[in-house]
């Protein structure tokens, strides 16, 4: 099991700032409000408003639902001139009214946009001034996301450390609870690895959890909010968990765990769940912690991949692959392929640190080619064709260059705008890892059969 | 869901009367916190100048606002392909603090070496406006080093509406028209205005023209081409159809080079024909006359049997849209018109008020005429009206879906081409997949008996 001292972390992965002398051409990263405004909606009751100009909202919201498929509101303050000269305090004031009136949210995190943040809109004193004025406050949670700062990945950090430091205030007696601090993963993931810690006959409480909220049913009436999300009073108690796992790895100070870890609660930083050593870290923590036998299903869905991996190992062997994304999911899906006895020749990521970098120092030598951090998709097409992948594993970014390459590409990650089901994509745990490795030795044996002159039909 | 409209939008939404036109507050800032439907200033620059697919389109700001336009559009090309690539210049915390002047100038010249563009769109984003870069200036500088036209495209997210974004995109066409030789522009020539070649309609319209002897200069701005463009002040006549978009360039042409233009459109059969006909009888040429009549016969003889067949199965079914331009909004009431289908909900995003009040001529008593709506007021609408089916766009989508109601994209992001007469039949039989799937009869909404009303399988 892996235990790491988080401020032992931090302090060493202090971000080297890097700046792009060039310009970029077809981004690898997405804007922080976009993380910001993601990670609210896993919280229960919640609604998110960015503070600057009308089109960041609907930008955003326009690439949540293409992904996701699933309503997603995210309100604006609307700048005008005026706003960006005056301030923007009454367009604030205005919106959080209106977004009381419309959807009655119990909290509303408040993110910022560049507009917002280039003027030096002081928004946490707006807020107090806001609530100091209503007889009642509105619950609200502020993060500030300046897109010229961070990406996504960073702005889904920060609104997830908002929510803990503002709201994660209890420090009372021990609660049977395990917390997981996930990054940017599919609802049909958080729901999975809710299952798992549940398994230990403790309650789960995973900060953002948007499994339900956007993995939705199909509805009879219309809601305003989404149901689902991680209740208020959980969030509250995280301090008095058994535990608290953070799966942020490559994510960068401050992080939410922190603040936790400063309210007396244990904090375990682990690599997300994929494949079997990582699992496992993940299922002994909850052993360890619990004091409970892991399930017999999981030792069977652990058996299973076992067998599949044995089934398929020889069509892996070797094979040179490539990833990109979010420096959480392409360190952990590198450490599963060489676990499996894959390759991951070139792994990238537009984020603007060397968190992928330091968290790729952990495999043996020689294991990966190239390392790209704060890349674009144009200089991760030209590391490609330097490293010759087989196979890419990304969003659907990625999709022109494996068809350049004329390689396959599996779908995983954010966002994945040309295939339906993007939320639904399993990958975590014994069971999502089966999933996973089946996939990747099927879209091997499908080009292969492809590429044959023969048409086998049994292979 | 209880649902009250927010009292600072209730003077943007009005039901149709039969001999009154309502006043509808619009061409206004969106308010904030209602959660609109609409993007910025930049969005409305950067959709009309999109197509132009020999042209280097560069956004300068931090990196999200470039990301979310990045291959977003179906507008195809003939040939080159610049428009599907996405360029920013990435702005740092270091460049807003210190200007971004040495970063655009610098990203500019190394995009123009490598890709070789006609010309070059600088796009200005919120932070531009704020820190105060001299855009301009820069442009002139690279432009006369490169040989090219480097145009800055000013409309920072914050200044004004998406139509305000529309009238800096004018005048930078308006830069590049009347630079080209006209020498060898006939008589009987048109510019195409306000087709953006979506999953190729221009290339169907173009057809058309140049069956019954017209010459296409340019189009403005589908399958656009910088050359093409530099001549559009050759062509006799300027036929508009997206006409919020192109009508202050059209009006700009007509002062500055006395080119007359008509409004049309060509989406459904008889928008359709009345385009070409208004087109052939501008020319006075009796060649062109009855080749168009020809051409029209032809075209309807070739569509009406399977329209009359599709409308034989949605016959009575109810329809909602909302949709950027009002001229958009008022060819599909009548093409759904046409199909048996009437309107009750219909919105725009950009409508004025002379628009609005010929939206409320052209729909059925009681429709309900909407400016710049929320996913919430659409969700009360739909239901409301019992819609069977939605025009509108990826954000409005869910909306639809999770109630259970049919949906048809007619936004940009479309890959079927829905303008002119194949564009007709093909955008009867999307109406008639989503109307009629039998997979409603199974959604809440419609499996009680009492709203079975159009559950039912159509064979």
């Amino acid at each position: 099991m892996t235990t790491v001292n988080t401020a032992a972390v931090q302090e060493d992965s202090v971000v080297r700032p890097i700046h792009n002398p060039q310009a970029t051409v077809n981004p690898c990263t997405l804007c922080a409000p976009l993380g910001a405004a993601l990670a609210t909606t896993g919280i229960q009751g919640a609604i998110s408003l960015l503070h600057g100009a009308q089109g960041c909202a609907t930008y955003i919201r326009r690439y949540l639902i293409s992904h996701f498929r699933e309503p997603v509101d995210v309100a604006s303050s609307s700048f005008g001139e005026s706003q960006t000269v005056f301030g923007g305090e009454d367009n604030l004031s205005r919106a959080l009214d209106n977004i009381e009136q419309q959807y009655h949210p119990d909290i509303v995190t408040v993110a910022t946009t560049c507009v917002a943040e280039t003027v030096g809109e002081d928004v946490p004193m707006l807020l107090k001034r806001y609530n100091s004025r209503r007889n009642k406050a509105l619950p609200v949670v502020y993060a500030a996301t300046p897109s010229y700062k961070d990406g996504h990945v960073e702005g889904f950090h920060s609104m997830v450390h908002g929510i803990v430091q503002s709201l994660a205030t209890n420090t009372g007696a021990p609660r049977r609870a395990v917390n997981v601090l996930p990054p940017l993963i599919s609802p049909a993931d958080l729901r999975h690895l809710r299952e798992i810690v549940q398994g230990f006959g403790v309650k789960a409480t995973l900060v953002p959890d948007y499994s339900d909220t956007l993995d939705g049913v199909i509805l009879d009436e219309y809601r305003a909010m989404p149901e689902g999300g991680t209740p208020l009073d959980d969030i509250s108690s995280m301090p008095q968990s058994l535990t608290t796992i953070d799966l942020t790895m490559t994510g960068k100070a401050p992080r939410a765990s922190d603040v936790l870890a400063r309210r007396g609660a244990q904090i375990h930083l682990l690599g997300l769940p994929v494949g079997i050593r990582a699992t496992d870290a993940f299922v002994e923590h909850l052993t360890q912690m619990t004091g409970v036998a892991r399930p017999q299903w999981l030792a069977q869905e652990r058996g299973r991949l076992l067998d599949g991996y044995a089934d398929g190992h020889k069509y892996v062997f070797g094979k040179r692959v490539g990833l990109y994304g979010d420096p959480e999911w392409v360190a952990s899906l590198a450490t599963f392929l060489f676990e499996i006895g894959a390759r991951p020749v070139v792994c990238a990521t537009g984020a603007r640190n060397r968190a992928l970098t330091k968290a790729l120092e952990q495999l043996p030598p020689g294991s990966v080619d190239e390392v790209l951090d704060d890349t674009d998709f144009v200089r991760f097409e030209v590391a490609c064709r330097r490293t010759n992948p087989e196979l890419l594993i990304g969003n659907s970014k990625g999709y022109g260059i494996a068809r350049n390459l004329g390689i396959p590409l599996l779908r995983l990650g954010f966002p994945i705008h040309d295939r339906i089901g993007a939320g639904r994509i399993q990958v975590l745990g014994y069971r999502g890892s089966t999933w996973l490795f089946d996939s990747i030795v099927n879209l091997l044996l499908e080009r292969k059969q492809n590429a044959s002159d023969v048409g086998y039909s049994y292979l | 869901m209880a649902f009250e409209l927010l009292k600072d939008r209730r003077s943007q939404v009005v039901r149709s009367q039969r001999n009154e036109v309502a006043s509808v507050d619009c061409n206004k800032a969106s308010v904030a916190g209602s959660v609109s439907q609409r993007a910025c200033t930049f969005c409305g620059s950067r959709v009309v100048l999109y197509p132009i697919a020999d042209a280097l389109h560069l956004v300068h700001g931090p990196v999200g606002c470039a990301a979310y336009t990045w291959d977003i559009r179906g507008a195809l090309s003939s040939g080159p392909e610049l428009h599907r690539i996405s360029c920013s210049t990435d702005l740092r915390e270091k460049d807003v603090v210190f200007g971004g002047e040495r970063q655009l100038e610098t990203s500019l010249r190394q995009l123009i070496s490598k890709y070789s563009p006609k010309a070059a769109f600088v796009y200005g984003t919120c932070v531009i406006g704020v820190i105060g870069d001299d855009v301009a200036a820069v442009c002139r500088r690279v432009e006369q080093d490169v040989g090219i036209p480097v145009i800055p495209v000013l409309a920072e997210g914050f200044c004004g509406t998406k139509r305000d974004g529309y009238n800096a995109a004018t005048r930078a066409l308006l830069t590049l028209i009347g630079r080209g030789d006209t020498s060898s522009i006939g008589k009987y020539s048109v510019n195409l205005m306000g087709d953006f070649n979506v999953a190729g309609e221009s290339w169907i319209i173009k057809k058309y023209f140049e069956k019954v002897g017209i010459d296409v200069v340019s189009v403005l701005t589908g399958d656009g081409r910088v050359d093409d463009i530099s001549r559009a002040h050759g062509a006799k006549l300027n036929v508009v159809q997206c006409a919020g978009s192109m009508t202050p360039l059209a009006q700009g042409m007509r002062e500055r080079y006395g080119i007359p233009y008509i409004r049309v459109s060509f989406f459904g059969v008889e928008d359709t024909s009345d385009a070409l006909y208004r087109t052939a009888k501008f020319f006075g040429s009796p060649t062109i006359l009855s080749s168009t009549q020809a051409l029209v016969t032809e075209e309807l003889s070739r569509v009406l049997p399977e329209l009359r067949s599709i409308r034989c199965k949605l016959q009575g079914k109810r329809a909602g849209l909302y949709v950027g331009g009002a001229f958009k909004a008022f060819s599909l009431v009548r093409a759904l018109r046409q199909l048996g289908v009437s309107v009750v909900v219909a919105g725009t995003q950009t409508g004025n008020q002379e628009e609005y009040a010929e939206l409320q001529a052209v729909c059925d008593e009681n429709t309900i005429i909407v400016d710049d709506t929320n996913p919430l007021e659409l969700a009360a609408f739909l239901v409301e009206k019992d819609v069977d089916v939605f025009i509108g766009g990826v954000k409005e989508r869910p909306v639809a879906y999770k109630l259970g109601i049919g949906f048809c994209d007619h936004n940009h992001e479309r890959k079927v081409a829905l303008a002119g007469y194949a564009g007709a039949v093909a955008f009867a039989r999307e109406i008639h997949a989503t109307a009629t799937s039998p997979i409603w009869s199974l959604m809440p909404r419609r499996s009680r008996p009492e709203r079975a009303r159009i559950g039912k399988a159509t064979p």
